[in-house]
């Protein structure tokens, strides 16, 4: 994935959209937050979720935390190969550590930041 | 907590953030919790070696012809027939044999002996031992004035040799320490830890902290860990940690660490301490092993079939194991090996099964 063309959500998730199907994973700002990653805990492919939800659970060594999705739609798609090597996501947040895909019914990109504008937003939480 | 609002920093907190460390609050210290990962900081440490800047843990001196019989009434450890050079656990308790903290006393001279506190108990484990002393005896609080780092995994002992090259670390065995003028240093060198490994806890003036952690550093192999590490390293080897596995609540008995006390009588907490050896106890802190990589965490329910039979006081995933592991305090009677345990926190259910010491 190409960083500068990902949108973000304050939550650091990154999301990339083609036509009517959305890619979510994390940012590398976020799997540097948690640590090394041990435990993903992944939705059920043709599982419906509303926007906001968080249909992923990530556990590193000390924390457990939410994956949000900002959009409501099927999950088409879930990255099977994070539950044996979750360590992917600190390796490669943006290309093989992806988590899952959705198919949008509804929900909007506005609140999602442009590349420049989230590295703006994580300078000032550091 | 002490300090809140408020953190203190150990003479090393420009070398955390040199080496990158990710600072975090722990009981009012500012102290990495990782440098470059746990789980690579926990493996090179039982492969290799690692440092560990321990310099928040509290210390006291205890000085005066007192001082013996003093400690005897304070601690639990048999302080009498403690030779000089050596060092041991035990416990500060309450009247009703709660732990006030878990302790490691070092004899230098049958009237001087320091004793290693937790932190998080250092200001409530000062007044205690005030509160409870002879006039004759003093107690000086050092804690802030000294740094502590701990060298710990299997080429620790190489490595101490290469760092003091004058000190026969072939004899200096577990528990016992030796006094040494390092680069003109005062340094205390005990053989402990808090990893499982072979190890080393060196004690030294505040000031001259950085010095050794550069030598050390600089030897080959030896890498900084964090705290993070420093748990779940602890964790495998299921050792407790106060403020989580060991309270004022729990005795040492419920926490499976009865083969600690060696004396009956003449110490605070003794004579509640007995009822519980002698009607054994309601509760025990078990290890568990959970099924899969997800971990119970501290402060799930711990479940028999529907019935709420206790609580994870630890838990963390195992590095070395790959594997979910923790600590719980369960009723007795279910707290044998080999039986299955379900860990809830009202969403999600790990199942477990209770297992043996150490996890690795």
């Amino acid at each position: 994935m190409d960083a500068e063309k990902l949108l973000y959500s304050k939550d650091h998730e990154w999301v990339s959209i083609d036509g009517e199907t959305a890619v979510i994973g994390i940012t590398d700002y976020a799997q540097e937050e948690l640590g090394d990653i041990v435990f993903v805990e992944l939705p059920e492919s043709g599982s419906e979720i509303k926007a906001g939800e968080a249909p992923v659970t990530l556990e590193s060594v000390k924390a457990v935390s939410s994956v949000y999705c900002p959009f409501s739609g099927i999950i088409t798609e879930i990255n099977s190969k994070l539950e044996d090597e979750p360590e992917i996501i600190n390796s490669s947040p943006l290309d093989q550590g992806w988590i899952f895909k959705i198919k949008i019914t509804s929900g909007n990109k506005d609140n999602l930041l442009n590349s420049a504008d989230y590295e703006a937003y994580i300078k000032e939480l550091d | 907590m002490n300090n809140i609002g408020n953190p203190k920093k150990t003479s090393l907190y420009n070398q955390h953030l040199k080496l990158s460390g990710k600072i975090i609050d722990f009981s009012g210290w500012l102290l990495p919790v990782q440098y470059k990962g746990i789980i690579v900081e926990h493996l090179h440490t039982r492969e290799k070696n690692s440092i560990f800047d321990i310099s928040h843990m509290g210390e006291f001196l205890i000085e005066g012809k007192n001082a013996e019989s003093d400690l005897s009434i304070i601690l639990t450890t048999d302080v009498t027939n403690m030779k000089t050079g050596t060092c041991r656990y035990g416990f500060i308790l309450n009247e009703n044999a709660g732990i006030i903290d878990d302790t490691i006393l070092y004899k230098f001279t049958p009237t001087r002996f320091m004793l290693v506190v937790n932190a998080s108990r250092t200001r409530i484990d000062y007044n205690w031992i005030i509160d409870n002393i002879s006039n004759e005896t003093t107690v000086t609080d050092i804690s802030d004035k000294t740094a502590k780092i701990d060298l710990q995994g299997p080429l620790s002992r190489q490595t101490a040799s290469i760092c003091f090259a004058n000190i026969n670390f072939n004899q200096l065995k577990h528990f016992y320490f030796t006094e040494i003028k390092w680069k003109g240093i005062p340094l205390t060198i005990s053989m402990t830890g808090y990893t499982g490994e072979t190890g080393y806890e060196l004690f030294l003036p505040e000031d001259a902290a950085l010095e050794l952690w550069e030598s050390l550093l600089s030897i080959g192999d030896v890498e900084p860990a964090g705290l993070g590490a420093r748990d779940s390293l602890r964790l495998e080897k299921g050792y407790s940690l106060y403020g989580h596995d060991l309270t004022d609540k729990i005795n040492p008995y419920e926490a499976g660490l009865g083969r600690f006390i060696k004396r009956e009588s003449g110490f605070i907490g003794a004579a509640a301490l007995n009822t519980f050896r002698e009607k054994k106890q309601n509760r025990l802190l078990v290890p568990f092993i959970c099924e899969g990589r997800r971990s119970a965490r501290d402060g799930f329910t711990i479940m028999n079939a529907d019935k709420a039979i206790g609580r994870v006081t630890s838990g963390s995933f195992s590095p070395s194991l790959k594997r979910g592991i923790g600590l719980g305090m369960i009723e007795y009677e279910f707290a044998v090996e080999g039986k299955e345990l379900i860990c809830t926190d009202g969403k999600i259910k790990i199942n477990a099964t209770v297992t043996e010491l150490p996890f690795v």
